[in-house]
């Protein structure tokens, strides 16, 4: 075995024990949907994980119903303090069966296990118990005194952080006194399931919260439902924009978190080690499947061969393979169309000009795969700069100036994230002011917290999720 | 032609001397251009008489305001929440000296009495003060540390959405163009603003106002025309990020709402009830933005 050779350290899949179907979670019952059934398979086996139900409209209708029975019988004239109490039950029900949820999630996933031990499940938890902690003190929120919930959340969550985005949703809406049903993304529902097992474990009212599966017509189907009065959505603009469409002329509520084109911008005197870190960091974390990854690096001219020669040696030593292997860092991609979309986008890149590098790897036979990509040579009007690629896949631009630096970021329809690395305070406070960006990281790349405001400026969304301002969303100002 | 009659009608109400009828143009980059379009519409008193006509906005004429308001918006964000404070304070010092003529202005188009023309008057002036007060404590209220979990210095803030465009409302036609003007401009926004149809007068003596008060050029720009036809224009407008319909209740604001959702504007719905002092419409035009930063560990 030679330097940088690891043995194979598997996590194993003892610790689960999943059913081979789920049904809908509807009223505190688990109901059969209407629909056709669908399976999640595991993105790096391709093998058949569990089957699920397609909730139809009669679900849908039927589950937004119990959500409002709940909401005006029990979860609605309940005391903020016993709404809180649930709310701290279920985080640390989600601590003690931790481990379970990281292996199951990167099951699901594809995304390695050291991800979702390390940050998606103990940021949920994290995400339950503050939430949990507003419950009792919404005077506080900046609504004024005696703030109300909106009533019934219809929530529709993505496949690249599934229970994190759940937490993120469903944690709110609940401290805040809404009930909600909520749609995980078809690909990704298994986390979303045993979640239910936890409310029931918890002893939470039913009908607070229902969980319905199914492709896009489900979710479609639950932010038109009529009796629905607030919308969360994740995912794509595209999506995004048809929500907005749908919800126009209603008295709905909508926040949404939309796609992103991150600039990370390294200047000449940036701390390079770290620079290097956060770069692999902010575009290679859970596979570049992030929409506030770091997409776009912006390299100072005068360090570009050097940052470009080092990013490829640290680029080198990244492992790809079985996300359940407690060494690998960059796992499968989600699904055969997300894989697919990659392949194009880059292929389109390099048709563009671009100049494309990976290091030399050897890849599974089964599943879905790609290999850690850089791209230099792109323009500002290149495809794979302006659009989103959601993929381990990074393109590299230069500046001179910070003015130039501050240009090229700003020119996307986008506006979610950003990176800022360099030495200099006073000029990472300046550069950050200036981005037209919900979240800029100086010195670091993606993270997150949930006492930390995080959404889009422009096409990446409206509203914000975490913090006071998350909560916000979820309440009105009182009468 | 009409005009020469009506004008000579216009000046038999006034016996001693012939008046001087001021002609309302559009106020755009802190110019008072005339339409593109050169299309005017006719306004008349309450009693149906030749006032004065007001120039009619185009497409075109939106969208050089839009790209007006574009350059100007982040001057005005850039500027100290002191200084944006002093000039919105200082909007209201020229409003005072000029009351006499938004009263006069205010009878003869909306029919008011002198008594209530005057009360309009002097509560958009106070308008402009309580928003004055706001630049420098908004971000206090909107904003705050996260005492995130990490070795980082996280903070929120609000900025400004960037170019806003307005539908006025309709009626009170100096308060309620205050009403939505001013919670935009507190943090930073420029403005692209469609006033009352029925009372444009006082939206552009407003607009003379405002560019004799320190406000940069093309802050706000005013379109006095058809809200009906200028409004989808705005809402469509890609360099606009948000649209203020509180004053589009007689339009299809629904309409108008799933245009802006082709660049996922933000969208303020009429929402009738909500007080013209609250900070929940200086908010609603803004985004918050988080920092972090690295802490060393010492």
């Amino acid at each position: 075995m030679t330097f940088l050779e690891y043995a194979p350290a598997p996590e194993s899949t003892s610790i689960l024990s999943l059913r081979d179907d789920y049904s809908l979670f509807i009223g505190g019952e688990w109901v059969a949907g209407g629909g056709e059934r669908f399976a999640s398979i595991s993105p790096s086996t391709e093998q058949q994980i569990a089957t699920f139900s397609s909730a139809d409209e009669g679900d849908v209708d039927a589950a937004v119903r119990a959500a409002r029975t709940a909401f005006r019988e029990t979860w609605g004239p309940m005391s903020g303090r016993d709404r809180g109490k649930y709310l701290f039950r279920i985080a640390r029900i989600l601590q003690e069966r931790a481990r379970e949820l990281a292996v199951a999630e990167s099951l699901d996933n594809g995304k390695p296990i050291r991800e979702t031990r390390d940050a998606d499940v103990p940021l949920v938890a994290q995400w339950f118990f503050h939430c949990a902690g507003w419950a009792d003190k919404l005077d506080w929120v900046g609504l004024g005194a005696n703030p109300q919930p909106h009533g019934v959340a219809a929530q529709v969550i993505p496949w690249n952080f599934p229970l994190l985005m759940l937490s993120w949703k469903v944690a709110p809406a609940l401290a805040a006194g809404n009930t909600v049903v909520l749609k995980p993304a078809e690909t990704t529902p298994l986390t979303a399931m045993l979640f239910a097992e936890i409310c029931e474990q918890a002893g939470l009212p039913a009908g607070v919260v229902n969980l319905v599966t199914g492709a896009g017509e489900t979710g479609a189907a639950l932010v038109r439902h009529p009796d629905v009065d607030k919308v969360a959505f994740t995912g794509s603009t595209a999506v995004g924009r048809e929500i907005a469409k749908a919800l126009a002329g209603t008295e709905k509520k909508l926040t949404l978190e939309l796609g992103g084109k991150g600039a990370n911008i390294v200047f000449d005197d940036a701390p390079l080690d770290q620079a290097i870190e956060g770069i692999v960091d902010g575009i290679f974390f859970n596979q570049g499947q992030v929409c506030c990854a770091g997409s776009r690096l912006l390299v100072q001219e005068s360090i570009h061969d050097e940052v470009m020669d080092r990013l490829k040696e640290r680029m080198s030593t990244l492992r790809v393979g079985d996300p359940l292997d407690k060494n690998t860092d960059v796992g499968a991609i989600n699904s055969s169309e997300q894989l697919e979309r990659i392949t194009r986008l880059v292929a389109t890149g390099i048709a563009e000009g671009g100049e494309a590098w990976s290091p030399a790897c050897e890849l599974p036979k089964e599943g879905y795969w790609f290999v850690p990509t850089v791209v230099t040579g792109v323009e500002a009007s290149s495809t794979i700069a302006r659009e989103e690629i959601f993929g381990p896949v990074l393109s590299v631009l230069t500046f001179r100036t910070p003015d130039e630096a501050i240009a090229k970021a700003n020119n996307s329809p986008y506006g979610l994230s950003a990176g800022v690395w360099t030495d200099k305070g006073s000029r990472a406070l300046a550069v950050a002011d200036k981005l037209r960006a919900g979240v800029v990281w100086t010195n670091t790349f993606n993270k997150f917290d949930p006492t930390s405001p995080f959404g889009g400026y422009k096409e990446s969304g409206y509203g914000r999720e975490g913090g006071r301002q998350g909560m916000q969303a979820y309440l009105k100002a009182g009468k | 032609m009409a005009t020469t009659k009506t004008q000579t009608k216009a000046a038999t109400r006034t016996s001693s001397r012939l008046d001087v009828p001021k002609t309302y143009k559009l106020f755009i980059g802190g110019a008072f251009p005339r339409s593109e379009s050169g299309r005017v519409t006719e306004v008349t008193d309450a009693r149906g008489r030749f006032v004065a006509n007001v120039a009619k906005a185009s497409r075109k004429d939106a969208r050089d305001a839009v790209r007006a308001a574009r350059k100007a918006q982040s001057g005005w964000a850039g500027a100290t929440a002191y200084n944006r404070g002093q000039v919105l304070y200082r909007v209201a010092e020229v409003l005072e000296g000029r009351k006499a003529q938004f009263v006069d202005e205010l009878r003869l188009t909306e029919g008011l009495t002198a008594a209530r023309a005057l009360t309009q008057v002097e509560d958009a002036i106070d308008l402009w003060v309580w928003h004055a007060g706001w630049t420098d404590k908004i971000a206090q209220i909107g904003g705050n540390a996260n005492p995130v979990a990490g070795p980082y210095f996280n903070l929120s803030v609000p900025e400004p959405t960037g170019v806003v465009a307005i539908v006025a409302p309709q009626s009170s036609a100096l308060l309620g163009l205050t009403s939505v003007i001013a919670p935009a401009l507190v943090t930073g926004n420029a403005v692209v603003v469609v006033p009352a149809a029925s009372a444009p007068l006082s939206a552009i003596s407003l607009g003379e106002v405002l560019a004799t008060s320190d406000l940069p050029g093309g802050v706000v720009n005013v379109l006095t025309g058809d809200p009906a036809e200028l409004a989808p224009w705005l809402a469509g407008h890609a360099d606009v990020n948000a649209l203020d319909l509180t004053g589009a209740g007689d339009l299809d604001w629904v309409e108008l709402e799933q245009i802006a959702a082709d660049t996922l504007k933000r969208v303020i719905r009429p929402e009738p009830g909500l007080p013209p002092e609250t900070p929940q419409r200086i908010l609603a035009l803004t985004e918050t933005k988080t920092v972090w930063h690295t802490k060393s560990r010492l």
